[in-house]
């Protein structure tokens, strides 16, 4: 059937006319002419004007444009894999948990990796210990990427392979066997890597494990080893604590390995319950400046301060050293706030000596704080160093009977002050090996410089304080030809297989059991933890007369200096980070510096000065010091408020010459005065010549605004919320409005879809910066060097301003608005400005504030910055032609404007990561580079709120509120910062708005920002 | 013909005939320039040189080579860009508000005083564009169809107002200017001996014939642009005074602006008047055309409105007081005893103290003294819109940000480079072109020249 079907082509085929009879069968419809006919033809060929000539000529210029078309501007190739790694999504990051010690620093973390490569550091939250990052630990993936980092084993100067170096270096050991074999190392809290030093050690007859901490709590060590019968320290809880007293103990910091910020936070929340802290300190240290009530006292004081509390609070008599200053009437107060308190307090001294330590924890004991406040059961492990046998190691060393040395973590020539006589020492020594990331100080001077991974490149256990078991893992291939320090070990001892199948073995025949956990969840949680496996301890008696005695031997010389570490710095493991040093010093607002830090009184007397120029920046004086031997020479002077008199403040991790172009040469050494203790006497003496200060906040006071809004702990609770946080009201002609309600436009919908808003709580904020850094690593804010921030041009988004209270307010000095043209006014003005000698300070995030009704958005000529339906103020790169104008009316001066070309200016080739290839791997793939001649500001997380409403959506759900924050908000270990969205009923933020402590930054203006702030409540 | 009554001060000196006039506004142009002039031109030339490099210097690296920072984000640019706007407005107040209100004086200076104006108004316009830092997307201030999507400008900023303001100010001035050349234009046409010469005047002059048809379309076109640059006189200075007044920031934020920017502009338009025709009436001898009353006039203007702005400073300082702002009474008194108060109190004495001294008829007619003044007057105004700008800039809202300025050499070269750039522009304007309207003040010479007065006053009749 199907074969008699007959299929036609059209009607004409069916019909099939001689037309189409004719047509099928010719291929063509029409003629084809033939060559001949086309190319024989002589006439045709001459009346055509296209010669052969024209035709060749056309050839050429079309070959000629094709080739230029296709040389335009110089492709960047990006390389797709050849086989995609199953975990890895192009455009979607990776998260990794992982833990972080550099000796100094513990902190859980994710490890945020793109496309392989980590740009992110984020605090493990679900971790129970350490579960925050400081600004170090967020900086700390740009030390990954740094080019200044060795790139290759080295043999006595040599670059050399890791197979012969390993085997050279064995050889080298076992041939000095004779003599002692000594690891020098910084505090080490793997167990794997104490075990393989272990086995290492079995190697020799004579081999010894040095542990040493450059900013050393070796004396403290000392008692808690007498105590616990281990190097370890008490953890500290505030959970229950009323009263925390601490006396030069810059305790926020985290300078004994636990961060206390959180819980620290948590115990001052508003309320009747809201714990009371009283510091009495020589410097204004972070911690300081969060005290409800200050106390300034000399460095050496500070332990006659702790005796004197003891013998007030316990009726004793210890022998005490005379207290300089009218001081003893507020410790008086303290001690009987202490007594009141018995049982709900806690007093933590600084400092590192070990009868101090004595003292203090007797004085807790008799207030019935141990075991609340103070767990000696739970400990930290993380400072471990022991002075007597580096003391002990350099004297051997010198007498010549040390045959090889390995120092790993270290870098003792910069950290040990040369008196000790470390660096003629080594000379001395056989056979010096160094693990290290880079050729320091000290790597100059070693046969072996050994390169090390960088901790995101290292496989880690670590013990970080009793019950918590925490690994580390690799986030990325080793960038260069570096080996872990273990991988070393392993070599050396005959261990076979990875250092990864070390780790695990060492869980699964150690930790296993005791935590309950596979290997595998330990991995993903990053840790595992159980209450505490360590036996209780009795607190023995104590020789207190003796320790006292001892303490009140300690005589104060004229001046001392107080030692301290810095927010950005700490003990100069990162000195070549420019993030940290770009971060501003949270007290005194200085950047790419450290320096002394002087009262005023001592300034004067000195004849030392601090002057702005006529561009604003800060000049001030110089002056050599001397402590325990040592001379520093040249060490900027900085008058700091708040400052004891008598003491003067260095902060370590400055001073280094040999550790890469961004940090060599930024400050001076303060290692090299320091003999164990953290304070010292010194002699002071003006030098010549003038320092020039990056300092990024020249106003120091409020100047009697309501900028941030303080009130005390009595008149929160008692008091009417008009009393302590008024809303300013406008008088219209429908009566007294508030700035909602005060329009000269129609409101756009704010009720509809999302509505960003942050929250920012003034009261839990301690001002510690690592938000500051968190923002630069998210949002890829340039890094623009010291004379750029001392020109008053850093580019940060977020920004902590910090102001001391003048003892002068418009209120006390009886201020009327007639008083302006009265006498004296200016003077008053004047005095305003300048801080007082015993401020009060607070702290404040300042960041774009996303007004709802910006100054910004009116006057961009060409709408590059404009609002949007979620109430956030966006910024059109693309469109900015860098006016400047916005930057001009925005009353909180939030905006940065890009001066230069930061990508790529050679005058920003030292600080500036992006100019580098290795640096410009940690540029974040989601946010812009901006271009020269562009503004930039806050984008409260743009690309972030952008991914979550995309995951919810994909979901098919509801965005809930926490899903994501911002980088500032995830980085804050204190919770101060709240992200969320206000049309959520249930968000955090929501509850935080209507939270009668609630305000927002210059209401009056009439912004309505989509950012506000919590009260500051201070607890006096 | 137009009656003048005797006892008016004559406008034109001496015996003049109308080719006298002829002779005299010619002689620049067809007599070899004197050493002076090029010494003058060669330094002119050099600021400008110099200006050109700094500019450059700022496009290829970056507006952080100027003093700016996070908190001070224009300083001299803007105020450079200000007081050569206000420079401006005196042309075109004299030659057009003057023409409405039939001044005749305003005829043996408006020529000059426009030329300045033009002059002045290029160098305002450089500063809005080399302050951008982008300047190659500058094209994105018009409202041009552009394949961005519905990409527009943001017609709520007052920067956008300015770019209509300034450019229409300019083109306006331009034609007025150059409608009024014409005719001496084709004076110099026709004395011209150089054939080149000759062909490029009679290019510039457009043909003129002098036929009553061409003078009776002369006027209308003067009328009616004189019509047209009257508002813009009032709308240039105003629309800028909102880049600041329609702000929030304390200092700028001041309901006062448009009327107190006005008097201003005139008040140092008239001082730049003053410098240059006190030099060009002696270099030019033009002491018969520009005399003592066109002088004492225009000194009687620069204290009325030296005192209009002083009036403005001082309501300036009151209603900060009066507001009861905290921020605003800061501002003001940070102004006045802040670290700027040197600032403020040279802006104080340059503008408001220094014209009152021509209350004084005897130093109002004195040369030296009115030349000094007329100086003085233009660093006055100048330091007022660096007062107004930097000022309030430096120490707004909150205390963290607080910050100061102080100029790079990039900054200054670029404000001595548009003063090289303005006197090459007036030294070639004044070789070149006729420096008088002639034409116009021939209309005059019948009625306000001094023989002609003496010829009415002797026979008594008129």
């Amino acid at each position: 059937m199907a074969d008699n079907k007959k299929y036609w082509t059209g009607i004409e085929d069916l019909a099939n006319t001689p037309v189409a009879q004719k047509l099928k069968e010719n291929e063509f419809a029409a003629e084809v002419p033939s060559s001949t006919e086309f190319l024989g033809d002589k006439e045709s060929l001459e009346s055509s004007s296209t010669s052969r000539r024209d035709f060749l000529k056309y050839l050429g210029f079309s070959t000629a444009a094709a080739t230029l078309a296709a040389c335009e501007s110089p492709v960047v190739e990006s390389i797709p894999y050849v086989i995609k790694p199953d975990s890895v999504i192009p455009g979607l990051p990776n998260y990794y948990a992982t833990s972080y010690f550099d000796g100094n620093d513990y902190a859980s973390i994710l490890v945020k990796t793109r496309e392989g490569r980590p740009i992110k550091v984020e605090p493990n939250t679900d971790a129970k210990f350490n579960a925050s990052t400081n600004a170090r630990v967020q900086a700390s993936v740009l030390d990954l990427y740094d080019s200044n980092r060795l790139k290759a084993p080295m043999a006595k100067g040599q670059e050399t392979s890791w197979t012969s170096v390993l085997e050279e270096v064995k050889g080298e050991l076992l041939k000095a066997d004779g003599k002692e074999v000594v690891l020098l190392t910084s505090t080490i809290i793997s167990p794997s890597t104490l075990a393989l030093i272990t086995k290492f050690g079995e190697q020799f007859t004579n081999f010894k494990h040095v542990t040493f901490d450059p900013y050393s709590f070796s004396g403290k060590l000392d008692v808690y080893e007498e105590i616990m019968g281990e190097r370890a320290m008490p953890t500290y809880s505030f959970a229950s604590t009323k009263l925390v007293v601490g006396i030069g103990s810059d305790f926020l910091t985290g300078v004994t390995g636990q961060s206390l910020e959180g819980a620290y936070a948590s115990a001052r929340k508003p309320g009747a319950s809201m714990m009371r802290h009283i510091q009495v300190e020589s410097n204004l240290s972070l911690t300081g400046s969060n005290a409800d009530t200050r106390i300034k006292v000399g460095a050496s004081d500070q332990f006659a301060a702790l005796v004197y509390l003891y013998n007030k609070v316990t009726g004793s008599s210890l022998p005490v050293s005379s207290i300089k200053e009218g001081s003893l009437k507020s410790l008086d107060n303290v001690a009987k706030e202490l007594i009141a308190a018995k049982g709900n307090s806690l007093v933590l001294v600084g400092g590192n000596d070990a009868n101090a330590e004595r003292i203090a924890l007797a004085l807790n004991m008799a207030l019935e704080n141990i075991g609340k406040s103070i767990d000696l059961n739970n400990r930290v492990y993380l400072r471990r160093g022991n002075d007597k046998e580096l003391y002990s190691l350099i004297d051997r060393m010198n007498a010549g009977s040390v045959g090889a040395i390995i120092t790993s973590g270290l870098n003792p020539v910069y950290q040990i002050a040369e008196a000790k006589g470390y660096a003629k020492g080594l000379a001395k020594v056989g056979v010096k090996v160094a693990f290290t990331d880079r050729m320091d100080e000290s790597s100059k001077s070693m046969d072996y410089v050994l390169p090390v991974n960088h901790a995101y490149e290292s496989w880690g256990d670590a013990v970080p304080a009793s019950g918590v078991y925490a690994l580390s893992q690799p986030t990325i291939k080793p960038l260069f030809d570096t080996r872990q320090f273990e991988e070393a070990l392993m070599s050396w001892v005959g261990e076979s297989g990875r250092y990864y199948d070390f780790v695990k073995s060492t869980y699964k025949n150690q930790y296993a059991t005791l935590f309950g956990k596979g290997w595998n969840t330990v991995l993903h949680d990053g840790e595992a933890s159980i209450s505490s496996e360590v036996e209780a301890v009795e607190l023995p008696e104590m020789d207190l007369q003796m320790a006292a005695a001892e303490l009140a031997k300690i005589k104060g010389g004229k001046y001392q200096v107080a030692f301290y570490q810095k927010q950005g710095m700490g003990i100069g493991n990162q000195t070549n980070n420019p993030w940290l040093h770009e971060m501003p010093d949270p007290v005194s607002r200085v950047t790419w510096d450290n320096y002394i830090t002087i009262s005023a009184a001592d300034a004067l007397e000195l004849g030392l000065t601090n002057e702005h120029q006529s561009d604003g920046a800060l000049n001030g004086s110089r002056v050599n010091i001397t402590a325990n031997g040592a001379t520093l020479e040249n060490v900027p002077v900085l008058v700091q408020p708040g400052q004891a008199f008598g003491t003067i403040g260095l902060a370590t991790g400055y001073g280094r010459t040999d550790v890469g172009k961004a940090g060599n040469g930024v400050g001076v050494n303060a290692f090299s005065l320091m003999n164990g203790q953290h304070f010292a006497n010194v002699d002071i003496v003006k030098a010549e010549g003038v320092h020039e200060f990056a300092s990024v906040q020249m106003g120091n006071t409020m100047m009697g605004r309501k900028i941030v809004n303080e009130t005390n702990l009595d008149t929160f609770l008692n008091g009417s919320v008009n009393d302590w946080n008024e809303t300013p009201m406008f008088h219209t002609y429908e009566g007294h409005k508030n700035s909602d309600e005060t329009n000269l436009w129609d409101d756009f919908d704010h009720e509809t879809g999302h509505m960003w808003n942050m929250a920012i709580d003034l009261n839990s904020c301690i001002g510690c910066g690592a938000c500051v850094v968190a923002c630069h690593l998210e949002n890829n804010v340039p890094v623009v060097g010291k004379e750029e921030v001392r020109n008053f041009r850093d580019m940060h988004w977020l920004r902590i301003d910090r102001y001391y209270s003048s003892d002068t307010t418009e209120e006390t000095e009886g201020y009327e608005g007639l008083g302006i043209i009265g006498e004296g006014v200016m003077d008053r003005f004047a005095a305003m400005e300048l801080p007082s000698e015993s401020p009060e300070v607070v702290f404040q995030p300042v960041m774009c504030q996303h007004c709802n009704h910006a100054p910004c958005e009116t006057v961009c000529p060409v709408a590059a910055t404009s609002h949007s339906a979620e109430g956030l103020n966006h910024m059109a790169y693309n469109r900015c032609i860098g006016t400047r104008y916005c930057a001009n009316n925005c009353p909180y001066k939030v905006r940065r404007f890009n001066w230069f070309n930061y990508q790529a200016n050679d005058d920003f080739a030292n600080v500036n990561p992006a100019q580098d290839d290795f640096g410009r791997m940690v540029l974040n793939p989601d946010v812009t580079v901006r271009a020269r001649g562009v503004m930039e500001k806050c984008s409260m997380c743009i690309q972030r709120i952008q991914l979550g409403k995309l995951e919810a959506k994909k979901a098919g759900k509801m965005l809930e509120d926490g899903a994501f924050t911002t980088a500032c908000a995830q980085a804050c270990g204190t919770g101060s910062i709240t992200f969320g969205d206000v049309n959520n009923k249930k968000a955090k933020v929501t509850s935080a708005k209507k939270d009668p402590r609630a305000y927002r930054l210059l209401d009056e203006v009439g912004t309505q920002p989509s950012v506000f702030y919590q009260t500051k409540i201070r607890n006096k | 013909m137009h009656y003048e009554s005797p006892i008016r001060e004559p406008l034109i000196l001496g015996d003049k005939s109308y080719h006298d006039i002829t002779k005299d506004v010619a002689r620049p142009v067809e007599t070899a320039a004197p050493r002076s002039w090029w010494i003058a031109l060669g330094i002119s030339l050099v600021l400008f040189l110099w200006g050109v490099g700094c500019i450059l210097y700022t496009i290829g690296t970056g507006i952080g080579v100027w003093g700016l920072n996070k908190t001070v984000g224009w300083a001299w640019d803007i105020t450079n860009f200000v007081w050569w706007v206000g420079i401006g407005h005196a042309g075109t107040l004299i030659s057009a508000v003057l023409l409405l209100f039939k001044q005749k004086w305003r005829m043996s200076i408006n020529r000059s005083a426009e030329a300045m104006t033009i002059f002045s108004v290029i160098q305002a316009a450089l500063f809005p564009g080399i302050h951008m830092g982008r300047i190659w997307l500058a094209y994105f201030v018009f409202p041009i169809p552009n394949q961005f999507g519905s990409l527009w400008v943001n017609f709520n900023s007052p920067l956008l107002w300015d770019v209509f303001a300034i450019s229409t100010y300019f083109s306006v001035s331009v034609v007025f200017w150059y409608v009024g050349l014409i005719p001496d234009f084709a004076m110099i046409r026709d004395r011209a001996i150089n054939p080149i010469k000759k062909h490029v005047y009679s290019v510039l002059s457009f043909g003129w014939g002098g036929k009553a048809k061409h003078w009776q379309r002369f006027e209308e076109v003067s009328l009616v642009l004189a019509g047209l640059a009257t508002p813009l006189v009032l709308s240039v200075h105003t629309i800028v005074s909102m880049d600041f007044a329609t702000s929030v920031i304390p200092g700028w934020h001041t309901t006062i602006f448009p009327p107190y920017f006005v008097a201003g502009a005139i008040f140092s338009g008239f001082a730049m008047v003053q410098t240059l025709l006190l030099i060009m009436r002696k270099l030019f001898k033009m002491e018969d055309y520009i005399t003592m009353q066109h002088i004492e006039m225009m000194n009687i203007i620069i204290m009325v409105t030296g005192s209009i702005v002083g009036i403005a400073y001082i309501t300036e300082l009151f209603i900060a007081w009066y507001s009861g702002v905290e921020y605003e009474q800061y501002a003001f008194l940070n102004r006045a005893t802040g670290p700027y108060a040197w600032a403020y109190w040279s802006m104080m004495t340059c503008n408001v103290f220094s014209p009152q001294f021509m209350w004084f008829k005897k130093l109002r007619t004195s040369l030296i003294f009115t030349f000094i003044i007329s100086i003085v007057v233009n660093i006055g105004m100048w330091f007022e819109r660096f007062v107004i700008i930097v000022t309030s800039l430096h120490r707004d809202y909150l205390p963290s940000s607080w910050s100061m300025f102080s100029p790079s050499f990039v900054d200054i070269g670029i404000f001595l480079g548009t003063i090289g750039f303005f006197f090459v522009l007036f030294l070639l304007y004044a070789r070149t072109f006729p420096v008088i309207a002639q034409a116009e003040l021939k209309t005059i010479l019948k009625s306000s020249g001094e023989n002609y007065k003496k010829l009415h006053g002797k026979d008594g009749h008129h």
